[in-house]
Formats: structure tokens, C-alpha cells, sequence
């Protein structure tokens, strides 16, 4: 019954899919509710990148985290029927008691957790995974070292409870305690070789470490010694094991998903992956979507004339219409949303309305194009032309630059598109050695703290995040400010203060759109959220395979 | 008297040498019927460079940004792309690429090999072992490696992904020019020019160059058609001519790899243009060879 | 003849001196950082943190110290570490090494079974329609972007088969029908594509030889058409056709890159693809001198074999 003339047909086949209309997304149907989750089985997925190090401490890379985490365990985790704010605890049992003074937290530590090698886990070795963290010994680097710079000492008071002491309160605290990266390690491993974890793994996790064949995939299976139970009290995880395949061609992710081969990717797909595979597998299909904590950023090199003059940023952010490119781009890549400097529709997003009052953010954008000509015209460089670096990564790179480069046309302004392979533009970015760039930030989590850490001054707190260059005093003590209010209202008054004056008064660095995730995936995957990131949750102890 | 002093018999061999340069196009056109067809792809793709401008209905830049491409119309004959840009005019536009791209590779490379091919062969001994040592070091490097090298030191653009295709032509071209000028230095006439002191570029250029031209003509038609398809290939690295600048490589892997199930226009305009460029090249390199290689006649 | 072999063997040394050499340097030369890479997902990463990475891997030396360090370990076959790994680069290769040997071996096993009887064909009908559809059929083999050509080989399995070649490799001593199923479409579409260079060769190699004397001579005996191309012409032109496809097999091994990209083939291709993208400088030393020294040893190789096959090269 296979067609005789393949080649033929092939292309008779593409021609034809082209004229069938496309797939509207399914609504996002994780789990139905009540439905009773099942045991057993094999969990199979992409993973886009292969990780660099076993290690997450010391990973900035979410190819760490997909594979590795059902491993290990964390001291506060992201609730995986939220997975986008809601804290629960992991290892810890109970949520922390925090003193009056905010300096104070106590975490008591659950009893019954083991590492895989049998040994119990207490609070010795919570606090030599902090320490590890917050003052990496000899050897070993803490890219998210700064992040704990509040922390004063981390003390195991007794067998199971765990005393961390603050230098100042800090409305982050606990998103810090609930980080992805955090993975308990034994201190007896980590005393007999701070590096052990980068090509090891031994965790309290759910999962315990089968194989890993490099460039190829990852595989783990049940930890029947896990402490994870569900609301039922069935014990978890419901997998008997799991497999990350790691693959890069994107073309080759959507055959795999088609194929049946893999079941789901958490990093995301684009808008026509998504519709391929709807209308290749139908029923078979379910996707969620959401706004994502990851954006592009316009990032002017202030250092470089005419991008110190707030007017000339002022004006190249004031072309580009956000709102139809969000409409147009979405349809073609993974950005979508129009937001400020925190995620659109997170809790510390501004409303439309008062975003709309920030230059760049207008609706009317006739408005826009008149204010930014007669600002480049007050700058004295109408007819500007500069080199728009970028890096030689499509989506959603490309499409996102051709779009800024056709909105600054409006206002004639020629930019050159310059694509650099990732190593060289980060080069570049990082010696100044550049006009305008097209940068991106991505987080676990909602938090002022984290996204506006490449906001400091370039030679301060700044120094290697804040790639415009600039230095700020006044911008400084903003970010400051908000990180010690500790009441959540008082403090997005605060970060909206701040996202007024970098992005629409200095327009150091303006977002251009916020990335938008899509993840297609098997319908009998069931149990995971889809939430913020591609970071969180992945420990696997709450997905299962719903039996066909 | 001899024959060569005859003033009738002179005029009779120009005569035939005209005849036959005649006979010898008409002989192509006729006993190779796959070169014409070549042939006449490239001119094809030669009058769509020259004339994208005029023929083109759009600019390659143009389009009313949509976000979803169109299929093929009266308006867009090969559809539209993403940002609403006609697939036909980009197409025509990006013929310039491509030749640009095929023709300075292909012939800086190769001619850079000839020279230091027939350089090699002539002077022999330590300047050829050096020249030889030179270029198996290059033949042996791996393409990408020259490509991300050349790229990302010198930065991106046309001119750059054109050098990062000139580096591995030079060798190729150069050992089999030397083989031909080995060959060619052995000649009497060659010892004879020697002899009587003519300079040693003279006897290079006027002596050697000629005699080892055909190689170098059907290695050079070769690496047109490579060049072409090496510009693709460097752009599915993301190392190729960038957005929104046409050409035939970026469209193909980038809305026409994404788009691939939606929209086929956009990867099926510009690989079948890929594909008939390099089809066109090699047919007419082929013929071309068996044409200039003697050994190669029909009995 | 020994002393040639030996002369060759010893010009092995300055080729691949240079090669590493001028890797070394060009990689230092383009811009790009393994650790700056390394941080380069998320933000929050600061300058402090990458200095002290990169003393720690020594990459605040100076450039002369790095390459006679590099060299002094690579006489005695140590490549080091991987920066991105931290793994020894021997065995980030040696996990690759045979999937890329057996997927070139597959290829030019393939391009062979392509290439020798369409040539041989082709040049016995020299000119007429068999000989014009040979040459075009094989000349696509050249006319296909490769990662086009594989992109649309799985998409086509996916739509027609709903069957993609499976993910994971298996050796093929283990299980050859899992072995073939992933690696034979990947070695088909190179195979296809070296196949197109060698018909031609076969082609005009048979030509040739079909006008040789004694060629004529054994028509003229009356023997039957076909004994005489399989008993003679073939036989003579196999020489530079194997040749062309060795030499062929030793640039594939350098050249699978895209195509292991596409097929998410783990080979070495993938490896140096992914080394260079990460600026990881040991492993793309070693890799470039491992395909540069295959490269130069088949070519030694082929030149042994024309002395011993064609006694009329003699080595001076």
C-alpha cells in the first residue's frame, strides 16, 4: 500500500498541505480534572542541546536541567500543577520560619530523604550544597553567586533544620530558595571533591542515573526510595523511567514528535512546528501556551556615538509598532507578547494602559514615527545608519531583527543587519564592540531581582550583565530599593518607577517582544504544566503516560 | 620554398583555423546537447541577475509585513514569505548572489591555484615543496572550520562567505594544474626559451599558462556549481549571506525550512533554483571537459 | 620503493605540523570565549565569575605558552580536556569515532554500488540517451543541498511510514536491522552525492581504456561485447575510479557535518560542528588533526596502491 512514486508524491504532498488550512492550538488540557493518574511506563523527550556539565551549580543552561534534575531534589520547588509562582517545599517539610526582623530563616528538613547511594540526607548536606553555591571553593565556579549576596551564613542548627542569616530582608528570598539550579548534594561527595558532581550524580531525586550516551540521550529510571508522595498518597514518581533524546536540527525535533519516537519538548516549538504536527496527528495532539520570562532586548551601546544621547535610543525604540509586530510575529516565531522589562500577564507586569504611556509602547504609532523623527532631527542625525549585531541563531533571532530593521526604516534609519556566530557576538557584546545589538534574557521565575540584574551599572553590580554600558547611580538605587521592600504592592510600584525611567526615559535597553512557549506534545503525557520556563519542574516526579 | 612561406597557403591554414573554431562551437552544440542544456541555464540565470531590476515586480526588500506567507498568485507568482516579500522577485534577486558568490569564489580560487600551480611545476625543487606542503595543509582542513574561521573573524556578509568558499578552491585547483605544468616543463620549447634567457614569468605566462588553461577552465566551471550549493550549506550553519539581504541559501533554510509543511513555495523556489544553477554548471563543465580533453573523443 | 615510503611517511610530519599550527592559531584568532559561552543562557552571570574561569583554564596565558603546553602533551597523545566538558578530548572522541568511520565506509560502499555500473554503462553507450539520462541522474547527486535532500528523506519516511530512522545508535555487531535503519539514509544521501564524481570517472576511465589496442584486439577476436568491458575495460578502469572514491572517503570523514546534523547523527562531524560553536580549542585541535591525518594517510595509501597496481608508475 506504500505509494509507488514517493518522490512524486512527496512533493505532490507538500504542495497539497499547503492549500489545507492550518491548525488552530488546542486549549491547554494538562490533566483533566479528577482524572487518576496512572503508573508505569516510559517517558520519552527532546532535549534541544546536550549539557556541558552534570552540574547544575554551575550551569547557566537549561540542556543541565532537562535531562539531570529527575535526579536530584530541591529545598523549595515550583509547584508542578502551577509551575509558575505558587512555592512548595521539597526537601524541606514545611515552609520556612522567617523572624520579625526578616533576617532570620528557619527550614526544618524531611526525615526520610536518602541519596541514591543510600546514604541519608540532613541538614549537613543542605548546608554544603549552599555553601558550595554562595562561596564556591577552589575550582569551582557560581555563575548565580551574586543572587545570594544577602546571605550572611547558612548553619545547620541541628540534624534536620537548616538557619540561614540575612545581611538585609529581601522580598526574593524564598523564588532564591526555590531555584532550579540548587540540586541537594551529599556533603560527604562534595567534601571529598567539590568537583564530583560535574561528571556524577547522586541525588534524592525520583529518577536514579541509568546511562548516558553523549550526543545521543539521557536515560533514568524509578528511584524506589524516593520520598514524593501524591495528594492520594500513591507514592511517586509514576514513571518507571524516562529517556532524553538530545537533538538540534529542529526539522528532525518535529519528525520525532510525528514519528512517535518522542513524546514532548519542554523548551518550546515554533507556531508552524506546532501546526505540522496538529494536522499530522490530530486527537493524538494536545499543546499549551504561555507568555515566557524570556525576552529580547534592544541593547545600545551607550558608549558609541549617537547612542549616548537618550534621544536617539528614545526615538529607535518610539518606531518600532510592538503591538502589530507581536500580532505578525507571533505567527511565524516564539515571540508574542508586548511587555515592559517583567513578563506580560506575570504578577509584576504593568497594565496595558500605563505601558501604553511609555514611549515605545504607544498604540497610535503615527504618533510614535512623528516623535522619534523630530527627535533623531533634534539629535542632529536624521539620516542615521549603524550595524544591527546579532547572533546567527533563527528563531527567534532572525525574524525579530528584520523586524526592527523594517520599523526603523519608517523613520529613516538604515540598519545593517550583521549576524555573528554566537561565540563572536557575545565577544563583541561583551568588548562594546558594537552599535545596536539584539539581546535576550531568560529566568526561572517572576522576579524583579533577576530581571533587572543586567539593569545595574555596567562597572558596579552591572559589570558583564549590563551590556549597554552605561553607569547609573539613580537607576542603581531604584533596582536596590525594590529588592529590600518587602511589601509586594509597595514593591511593583516600585519596578514599574523603574521601568518608566531605563526603558522609556534613558531607553538603555528596550524589549522588543517576550518570547511566547508552545509546547505540542503527545496527549498521553499527562500532569505537566506548562507555567513560565523551561526550567522548572523537570524532575519528572509528577508526569505520567495515560494508557491508550 | 616551403610550404609555410606560401602566402596561399598561409591564408588557407587562417582560413581553417577560423573554420574550425566555427566547426568546433557547432560540433559542441551539436554532439553535446546536455552543455547546451547547461548553457542555456546560465544564461538564464546570468539575464535574471542583470535584469532583476527590471524584470522583478517587487523589491527584494519589499512586502506589507502580514506574518503568514502567501501561496502562490497572479500577484506573487512563487507566493509570498513571512514578511510578505514576493518569492519570485527574491529569487530573481538572489541570482546576483549566487553568481557573485559562484563566479569571484570560483575564479579567484581557482586562478589563485593556477598561478601557484604553474609556479610549483616551473620552478620545481624547494619553491614547489613548500608551494605542495602549503596547499596539503589547506586540502586537508575541514570546510567548516575555514568557513566559521573566516566568518567570524572578518565578520559576516557577501564578501566574506565568498572568501570562506575561495580558500579550499585554491588547492584542489592547484594540484591538478600542477600535474598538467609538470608535464608541460618537460617540453623542448620550454628548455629552448630557457636557453636562450627569457625571463622565467614570461615563459610562465606565454609558454605554460596556455597549455595547462584547460584544466583550469573545467575546474573552474566545477566550483561555480559548488559554490552555489556552498553558500547553502553555510547558511544552514547560520554562516551564509545574512537576512534580509536575498540569496538562495538563506531563503531555503530559513523561512523555507520553518515553513516546510505550511508554505513549500518557500523551500521549493529556491532549492530548485539551487539545484538548476548547479545543474547547469556541472552539464556544461562536463561537456566542456569532453570537449577540451582529446583523450575523450569519440573513436 | 622503500625509500619513497619512507620520504612519504616522513612529509606526513610537516603537513600535519601545519595543520596543527595554523588551527591553533586561527581558532585563537577568531573572537569568541568557551566560558563566556558557557554562562550565556541565562543572565545573571558576571565578569568576575568568567576571569576566574578563565584562569582556571588557563586560558589567560599567553599564546605561545598555550601552543608548546599543547604541543608538549600532544607528543605523547595527550589532547587534553575538553573546556566545554571537561572530559578528555580522547574520549569525547572516542565515543564518536566508529559511527562516523562506519557511516563513511556505508557511503562509499554506496556511492561505489552507484557509481561503476552506471559509468560502465554510460561509456558503452557513449552519446546516446542512456549516456545523457546517467549523467543527469547522477549530477543531481551534486545539484541537492545536502541537509535539503535529508530533510526531505525523513519527511518523507514521517508522511509516508509515520517511521522516523530510530535516535539512538547501536552498534551494528549488536543489532545490524537498528544499525542500518538509522545510518543507511544518512549514508544514502552522501552516498548519492559522492557517487556523482566517481561515475564520471568510471565514465571516462572506460572510455578510455575501450580504445586501447589490445581492447580492439579482443573485439576484433569476436569475443562477446560484454566480456570484453567486464574482462577488460572495467577491470583497467578500476583504478582511478577506487582511487576517487578513496579519496573521496577521506574528505567524507571531514565532511559529514551537515549531514550528521540533519539525521542527528552523533558522529564527528556533529562533534567539530559543536566544538568550534563553543570555541572548545583542544577538541577542535584534535578533531582537525585527526581528519587531517586520515586525509593524508589514504592519500599515502592510494598512492602505494597505483605503484602496485599499474606497473607502469614507477617511483622515482
Amino acid at each position: 500500500m506504500f505509494p509507488k512514486r514517493v518522490g512524486l508524491t512527496l512533493v505532490a504532498l507538500l504542495l497539497a498541505s499547503a492549500c489545507a488550512p492550518s491548525g488552530t492550538p488546542a486549549g491547554a488540557s494538562p490533566t483533566a480534572a479528577g482524572e487518576k493518574p496512572q503508573s508505569g511506563g516510559e517517558l520519552l523527550y527532546i532535549v534541544t542541546a546536550e549539557p556541558p556539565t552534570f552540574d547544575a551549580h554551575q550551569s547557566t543552561t537549561f540542556a543541565t536541567l532537562q535531562p539531570i534534575s529527575p535526579h536530584y531534589s530541591l529545598l523549595y520547588k515550583l509547584d508542578p500543577a502551577d509551575n509558575v509562582s505558587k512555592i512548595i517545599p521539597d526537601v524541606a517539610d514545611g515552609m520556612p520560619t522567617v523572624s520579625t526582623d526578616k533576617l532570620t530563616w528557619t527550614i526544618k528538613l524531611r526525615q526520610d530523604v536518602t541519596f541514591q547511594d543510600g546514604q541519608q540526607m540532613t541538614a549537613e548536606d543542605v548546608v554544603a550544597t549552599y555553601n558550595k553555591i554562595i562561596n564556591p571553593p577552589q575550582g569551582v565556579t557560581s555563575p548565580r553567586k551574586g543572587v545570594y549576596a544577602p546571605v550572611a551564613s547558612v548553619e545547620a542548627t541541628d540534624k534536620f533544620t537548616v538557619t540561614f542569616k540575612l545581611k538585609y530582608a529581601t522580598g526574593s528570598f524564598l523564588a532564591s530558595l526555590a531555584s532550579p539550579w540548587n540540586y541537594i548534594y551529599s556533603a560527604a561527595k562534595l567534601k571529598q571533591d567539590p568537583k564530583w558532581y560535574e561528571k556524577n550524580v547522586d541525588g534524592t531525586g525520583p529518577f536514579t542515573f541509568v546511562e548516558y550516551q553523549k550526543g545521543s540521550y539521557w536515560a533514568g529510571k524509578k528511584n524506589p526510595s524516593y520520598f514524593g508522595k501524591d495528594k492520594n498518597g500513591t507514592k511517586l514518581p509514576y514513571l518507571d523511567s524516562y529517556k532524553a533524546f538530545f537533538i538540534t536540527d529542529p526539522n528532525r525535533q518535529t519528525a520525532a514528535i510525528q514519528s512517535k519516537q518522542a513524546m514532548i519538548e519542554f523548551r518550546g516549538f515554533t507556531p508552524q512546528q506546532r501546526d505540522q504536527l496538529q494536522r499530522a496527528l490530530g486527537n493524538d495532539l494536545a499543546v499549551q501556551e504561555s507568555p515566557w520570562v524570556c525576552v529580547n532586548y534592544i541593547t545600545f551601546n551607550t558608549k558609541k556615538k549617537p547612542f549616548d544621547d537618550a534621544r536617539v535610543r528614545r526615538a529607535l525604540t518610539l518606531a518600532i509598532d510592538r503591538w502589530s509586530g507581536g500580532d505578525a510575529l507571533s505567527k511565524q516565531t516564539i515571540v508574542k507578547d508586548v511587555g515592559g522589562l517583567m513578563r506580560p500577564k506575570g504578577p509584576f507586569a504593568m497594565s496595558d494602559a500605563d505601558l501604553q504611556k511609555i514611549p515605545g509602547f504607544y498604540k497610535d504609532n503615527a504618533k510614535a514615527v512623528d516623535e522619534a523623527k523630530k527627535l533623531l532631527a533634534d539629535a542632529g542625525v536624521s539620516n542615521l545608519t549603524f550595524n544591527f549585531l546579532n547572533r546567527n541563531v533563527t528563531t527567534p533571532y532572525e525574524p525579530v531583527a528584520v523586524f526592527a530593521i523594517n520599523e526603523w526604516k519608517k523613520i529613516g534609519v538604515t540598519a545593517t543587519h550583521q549576524v555573528k556566530e554566537t561565540a563572536a557576538y557575545l565577544a563583541d557584546l561583551r568588548a562594546g564592540n558594537y552599535d545596536v545589538g539584539l539581546d535576550f534574557n531568560c529566568d526561572y521565575f517572576d522576579e524583579p531581582d533577576l530581571q533587572l540584574a543586567k539593569f545595574y551599572s555596567a562597572s558596579g553590580l552591572g559589570k558583564g550583565l549590563n551590556l549597554a554600558g552605561y553607569d547609573d547611580p539613580k537607576l542603581d538605587q531604584m533596582i536596590d530599593a525594590q529588592s529590600r521592600e518587602t511589601d509586594p504592592a509597595k514593591r511593583k510600584q516600585l519596578v514599574w518607577d523603574i521601568e518608566r525611567y531605563a526603558m522609556g526615559e534613558q531607553a538603555y535597553q528596550v524589549p522588543v517582544l517576550w518570547w511566547y512557549r508552545i509546547i505540542p506534545y503527545l496527549k498521553i503525557v499527562r500532569g505537566y504544566v506548562i507555567g513560565s520556563n523551561h526550567y522548572t519542574t523537570m524532575d519528572m516526579a509528577n508526569i505520567w503516560l495515560a494508557k491508550q | 620554398m616551403t610550404a609555410a612561406e606560401d602566402p596561399a597557403r598561409l591564408r588557407y591554414l587562417e582560413e581553417t583555423r577560423l573554420r574550425r573554431a566555427r566547426s568546433a562551437v557547432l560540433d559542441f552544440i551539436r554532439r553535446r546537447p546536455l552543455g547546451v542544456a547547461g548553457a542555456v541555464v546560465i544564461v538564464v540565470m546570468v539575464f535574471a541577475a542583470v535584469f532583476a531590476d527590471v524584470v522583478a515586480p517587487y523589491g527584494p526588500q519589499e512586502g506589507t509585513f502580514s506574518g503568514l506567507p502567501e501561496p502562490p498568485s497572479l500577484q506573487h507568482l512563487l507566493g509570498t514569505d513571512a514578511f510578505g516579500r514576493d518569492v519570485f522577485s527574491r529569487l530573481l534577486y538572489g541570482s546576483r548572489t549566487a553568481l557573485l558568490v559562484g563566479f569571484s569564489s570560483s575564479l579567484v580560487g581557482s586562478t589563485l591555484g593556477l598561478i601557484l600551480g604553474v609556479v610549483g611545476s616551473y620552478f620545481g625543487g624547494k619553491t614547489d615543496e613548500i608551494i605542495e606542503r602549503f596547499m596539503d595543509v589547506l586540502i586537508s582542513f575541514p570546510l567548516v572550520v575555514i568557513a566559521i574561521a573566516v566568518i567570524a573573524a572578518l565578520g559576516p556578509g557577501t564578501t566574506n562567505v565568498i572568501a570562506a568558499i575561495t580558500l579550499p578552491v585554491i588547492p584542489r585547483v592547484a594540484r591538478v594544474v600542477r600535474s598538467s605544468g609538470l608535464a608541460v616543463v618537460r617540453m623542448p620549447y620550454i628548455e629552448a626559451a630557457r636557453s636562450v634567457g627569457v625571463r622565467a614569468p614570461r615563459i610562465m605566462f606565454r609558454h605554460m599558462v596556455p597549455n595547462v588553461f584547460a584544466p583550469y577552465l573545467i575546474m573552474l566551471t566545477a566550483f561555480l556549481g559548488q559554490a552555489v550549493l556552498l553558500e547553502a550549506t553555510l547558511s544552514y550553519l547560520g554562516l551564509g549571506v545574512v537576512e534580509p539581504e536575498p540569496a538562495w541559501g538563506n531563503m531555503l533554510r530559513g523561512q523555507g525550512m520553518q515553513f516546510l509543511d505550511q508554505a513549500p513555495w518557500l523551500a521549493i523556489a529556491p532549492g530548485v533554483a539551487i539545484s538548476l544553477a548547479v545543474f547547469g554548471f556541472n552539464l556544461f563543465g562536463d561537456s566542456l571537459r569532453d570537449a577540451l580533453d582529446p583523450r575523450l573523443r569519440a573513436a | 620503493m622503500q625509500r619513497y615510503v619512507a620520504g612519504r611517511l616522513l612529509l606526513m610530519i610537516p603537513t600535519l605540523l601545519g595543520v596543527a599550527i595554523l588551527t591553533f592559531l586561527i581558532m585563537r584568532v577568531v573572537p569568541g570565549d568557551v566560558v563566556a559561552l558557557r554562562y550565556s543562557q541565562a543572565g545573571a552571570v558576571s565578569q568576575d565569575v568568567i576571569d576566574r574561569e578563565r584562569r582556571l583554564l588557563g586560558l589567560d596565558k599567553p599564546i605561545q605558552d598555550q601552543f608548546f603546553d599543547w604541543m608538549g602533551q600532544v607528543v605523547r597523545l595527550d589532547f587534553g580536556q575538553s573546556l566545554w566538558t571537561d572530559r578528555p578530548v580522547t574520549e569525547e572522541i572516542a565515543a564518536r569515532f566508529g559511527i562516523t568511520l562506519e557511516l563513511a565506509i556505508l557511503a562509499a560502499i554506496i556511492a561505489s554500488a552507484i557509481a561503476i555500473p552506471l559509468g560502465v554503462l554510460a561509456a558503452v553507450r557513449q552519446d546516446s540517451w542512456v549516456d545523457y539520462v546517467i549523467r543527469v541522474v547522477s549530477i543531481g547527486g551534486l545539484a541537492l543541498p545536502s541537509f535539503w535532500l535529508g530533510i526531505l528523506m525523513i519527511l518523507g519516511l514521517v508522511v509516508f511510514f509515520r517511521w522516523a530512522p530510530p535516535l539512538i545508535f547501536v552498534p551494528i555487531w549488536k543489532d545490524p536491522v537498528e544499525n542500518l535503519g538509522q545510518l543507511i539514509w544518512p549514508a544514502l544521501s552522501v552516498g548519492y552525492r559522492y557517487s556523482a564524481v566517481a561515475t564520471r570517472m568510471t565514465r571516462s576511465s572506460v572510455l578510455e581504456v575501450l580504445r586501447e589496442d589490445y581492447v580492439r584486439t579482443a573485439r576484433a577476436k569476436g569475443l562477446r561485447e560484454l566480456w570484453v568491458v567486464v574482462r577488460h575495460a572495467l577491470r583497467n578502469s578500476l583504478l582511478p575510479v577506487t582511487t576517487v572514491i578513496s579519496l573521496e572517503f577521506a574528505f567524507l570523514f571531514g565532511g559529514l557535518v551537515v549531514t550528521e546534523q540533519v539525521f542527528n547523527v552523533n558522529g564527528l562531524g556533529k562533534l567539530l560542528v559543536d566544538a568550534v560553536a563553543h570555541r572548545d580549542y583542544p577538541l577542535i585541535q584534535a578533531l582537525v588533526l585527526i581528519f587531517s591525518f586520515v586525509f593524508v594517510v589514504v592519500n599515502f595509501v592510494v598512492d602505494l596502491l597505483y605503484g602496485v597496481l599499474d606497473p607502469r608508475i614507477r617511483y622515482a
